[in-house]
C-alpha cells in the first residue's frame, strides 16, 4: 500500500541533497588549506569552513531520517501523515534555521563546541522544529492500523535523538564538564539512538527488497540495537579517556567500545543473510546497492576504523590526530550518509512512478563515490598515522610535522573528486525521476 | 531458537541496564570526582571569561583542547607551558594573521585586548593542570633536525 501523503519525503530529500552538495565544497575548502592553500582564509577561514562542513553534514542527514520517516510511517502504520502542512511548515522552518546558522558561521556567531555550534538562540527554534515533526509522526502512528517494531525502532531512534540534544544546551564553567555532556549528544547520537534509526530504515528496506518474513528481519533487528546499546552505551567512555574525568573510564570505555564493532558486524550479517534467503527479486538494483553497501560499510568505518585507535593505550597517541578524520569520514558515510541514499533510491521510483531503476547513471554513482570515500579514508589514515608517528612518538613541532604531511592532502583532494563526481551523477539521477505524482501513489497502492 | 518477544527483552532490559550503570558512573564523575581532578576550586571568574571567548571564537574549529577539536592548528592543552605566557599573549593580540610567513596556515587576527588575553591565559593555565590520565603523552624519542 503506498499514500499519498508520502511524497512529503520528496521535498526533504531533495533539501538534504543540496546541503550534501554544499558540505562537499566546504569540505573542498578544508582540503585545499591543509595542503598549504588556505586562499579563502580572508572570507572563510578555517574554522568557519569546518563549522559548516560538519553542521551540513548533521542537518542533511537529519532531514534524510525525517524524510525516510514521513516515508515509511504512513506505509507501516497504514495510515496517512497526520498533517502534511505541518512537515512542509517543518521542513522550510528547518531550511531556514540552518541557513541562519551557516551564514552566522561567516560573522563570527557560533558557540564554539566542536559539532553544536549552532548559536543558542536558534538551539530553541531546532528544539520547537523536532518536537513538531515528532509530533506529527507520533499521531499519524498513534492514528495508524499497526504499530510495527519497523517503525517503533525508527521512532525511538527520533525520540532519543530529540532528547539526548538537551544535555549539550547546558553551560558549564568547566571545561571537562562541558566536554563530558557534549559527548551524551555527539556520540550517543552516532553511535546510540541513530543507529535505531539506521537500524529501523535498514529493516525496512530490507523487508521491501528481499521479501524475507517481516518477524524474521524485526527479530534480529531488536537482537542489534540490543548490541548497539550494550556497547555503546559505556562505550561513550572512550571519550572521556583524556578530559579530566577519571581514570575508570580507560577500562569501562576500553572494554565496551572493543564491543561496539559487534553490533555493526551483525548489521552487516543479517543484511547479507536476509539478501541471501529473499526470494524475492526486486527489480530496484540500485537501492539493494546501497542498502547492502550501508551495512558493510558502517562495519569497516565505524565498527573496525573505530575499533582501530579506541584502547586506551592506542588512543593515548592517536587522540586528536588525522587518525580521527580518517575514521570518522567512512563512518558517517557508511552508516549514515549511506542509508539515507539508500532510502531514497527505495523511495523515488515508487513516489514519482518513474521505474528508473538501474540505469548507467546509478550504477556509476554508488561505484564512484564509494571508491572516492575509500580513497579518501585512506589518504587520512596515511597522514594520521604520519603525524602520530612524527608529532606524538618523536616529538616533532605540530606545524612542522603537518608541512611534512601536506602531500596526502593532495591524495585526498584528487580521491574526495572521484567521490564528488559520484554523488553528483546521484544527484542528477534524483532529477531524472521528476516530482512525485498522486497518480503513481495511488497507482502503486 | 531465540524467539522475537525474547529478542525484545534483550534489547529493552539491556539498554535500560546499561542505561542505569552509565548515569550513576556519570553521577560519581560529576558529583564526587570532577572537583579534585580538575582543581575546580581554580575556576575564577577570569577562566571562566576565558572559557567565554574560547567558545565565542570558535578556537576549537582549528586547534584542539584535551585533544578535541579539528586537527588544522596546535593542540593548546600544554601551550602555556610549551611557549610560555608572554608568547601565547602575543598570538592573541596580533594585529595581522599569525603565521602568516612562517608555517603557510594564517590564523584570525583576533586583535584580543590585554584584558582578553589574559583571560584566555587564565583559560590555558587552568586547562594546563588538569589531571588528564596521561594526556598527551611525552614522545618516545627526541630527534635533531638536520636541515
Amino acid at each position: 500500500m503506498k499514500y499519498t501523503t508520502q511524497k512529503v519525503a520528496y521535498w526533504f530529500f531533495l533539501s538534504a541533497l543540496g546541503l550534501l552538495a554544499l558540505q562537499i565544497i566546504y569540505g573542498f575548502i578544508m582540503g585545499f588549506a591543509h595542503m598549504g592553500m588556505d586562499v579563502l582564509h580572508d572570507f572563510i577561514p578555517f574554522n568557519t569552513a569546518r563549522a559548516v562542513h560538519t553542521n551540513l553534514l548533521v542537518c542533511w542527514l537529519l532531514l534524510g531520517f525525517m524524510g525516510s520517516a514521513y516515508y515509511i510511517i504512513p506505509e507501516e502504520s497504514q495510515n496517512e501523515l497526520y498533517s502534511p502542512k505541518l512537515a512542509y511548515i517543518q521542513l522550510i522552518s528547518f531550511l531556514a534555521v540552518g541557513v541562519t546558522a551557516i551564514i552566522a558561521y561567516h560573522f563570527n556567531w557560533w558557540e564554539g563546541r566542536k559539532f553544536l555550534e549552532i548559536p543558542r538562540p536558534l538551539d530553541y527554534l531546532v528544539v520547537v522544529n523536532v518536537l513538531a515533526f515528532l509530533f506529527n509522526i507520533l499521531m499519524t502512528l498513534f492514528k495508524g492500523k499497526r504499530q510495527t517494531t519497523t517503525a517503533l525502532v525508527l521512532t525511538m531512534g527520533l525520540l532519543f535523538s530529540a532528547l539526548l540534544y538537551l544535555p549539550g544546551m547546558i553551560w558549564f564553567d568547566s571545561q571537562t564538564l562541558d566536554s563530558f555532556y557534549r559527548w551524551y549528544v555527539v556520540h550517543l547520537w552516532v553511535e546510540g539512538v541513530w543507529e535505531l534509526i539506521m537500524g529501523g530504515i535498514l529493516a525496512f528496506l530490507l523487508i521491501k527488497i528481499t521479501g524475507v518474513d517481516r518477524e524474521v528481519i524485526e527479530k534480529w533487528l531488536y537482537v542489534i540495537v540490543g548490541l548497539t546499546f550494550l556497547s555503546g552505551i559505556l562505550g561513550t567512555g572512550h571519550h572521556f579517556y583524556y578530559i579530566g574525568a577519571p581514570s575508570y573510564w580507560l577500562w569501562i570505555g576500553g572494554i565496551f567500545s572493543a564491543l561496539e564493532p559487534l553490533a555493526f558486524l551483525a548489521m552487516a550479517l543479517f543484511a547479507l543473510n536476509m539478501y541471501r534467503k529473499g526470494e524475492k527479486k526486486h527489480p530496484n538494483k540500485t537501492a539493494l546497492n546501497w542498502t547492502l553497501g550501508a551495512a558493510i560499510t558502517s562495519f569497516v568505518g565505524a565498527g573496525l576504523l573505530g575499533a582501530a585507535h579506541t584502547l586506551p593505550n592506542v588512543n593515548l597517541y592517536t587522540h586528536g590526530t588525522l587518525v580521527t578524520a580518517m575514521h570518522g569520514h567512512m563512518a558517517f558515510w557508511g552508516a549514515y550518509a549511506m542509508i539515507v541514499l539508500a532510502i531514497i533510491a527505495y523511495a523515488m521510483p515508487n513516489i514519482t512512478g518513474r521505474k528508473l531503476f538501474n540505469n548507467g547513471i546509478s550504477q556509476y554513482a554508488f561505484w564512484l563515490s564509494n571508491i572516492g570515500m575509500i580513497g579518501m579514508t585512506v589518504a587520512f589514515g596515511v597522514a594520521g598515522v604520519a603525524q602520530v608517528y612524527l608529532e606524538r612518538i618523536l616529538g616533532v613541532d605540530f606545524m612542522e610535522t603537518q608541512k611534512e604531511i601536506e602531500p596526502h592532502f593532495l591524495v585526498l583532494v584528487l580521491c574526495a573528486s572521484g567521490f564528488t563526481a559520484g554523488v553528483t551523477l546521484y544527484i542528477i539521477n534524483f532529477f531524472k525521476f521528476g516530482k512525485p505524482t498522486d497518480e503513481a501513489l495511488v497507482a502503486a497502492s | 531458537m531465540l524467539t522475537k518477544s525474547q529478542a525484545k527483552i534483550f534489547f529493552l532490559a539491556g539498554t535500560i541496564i546499561f542505561s542505569v550503570l552509565f548515569l550513576g558512573l556519570s553521577y560519581d564523575t560529576h558529583v564526587n570526582k570532577h572537583d579534585e581532578q580538575t582543581n575546580a576550586d581554580k575556576i575564577t571568574p577570569e577562566v571562566v571569561a576565558g572559557k567565554h571567548l574560547w567558545e565565542a571564537n570558535n578556537c576549537m574549529g582549528c586547534h584542539t583542547i584535551f585533544g578535541e577539536g579539528a586537527y588544522y592548528a596546535p593542540e593548546l592543552t600544554k601551550v602555556i607551558e610549551r611557549r610560555g605566557a608572554p608568547y601565547v599573549k602575543g598570538v592573541l593580540m596580533s594585529p595581522t594573521p599569525w603565521g602568516e610567513y612562517t608555517s603557510g596556515r594564517k590564523m584570525v587576527a583576533y586583535g584580543f585586548s590585554e584584558k582578553e588575553a589574559n583571560e584566555l591565559i587564565a583559560y590555558f593555565e587552568w586547562i594546563g593542570k588538569v589531571d588528564l590520565n596521561g594526556f598527551p603523552a611525552k614522545p618516545k624519542y627526541e630527534i635533531k633536525k638536520t636541515k
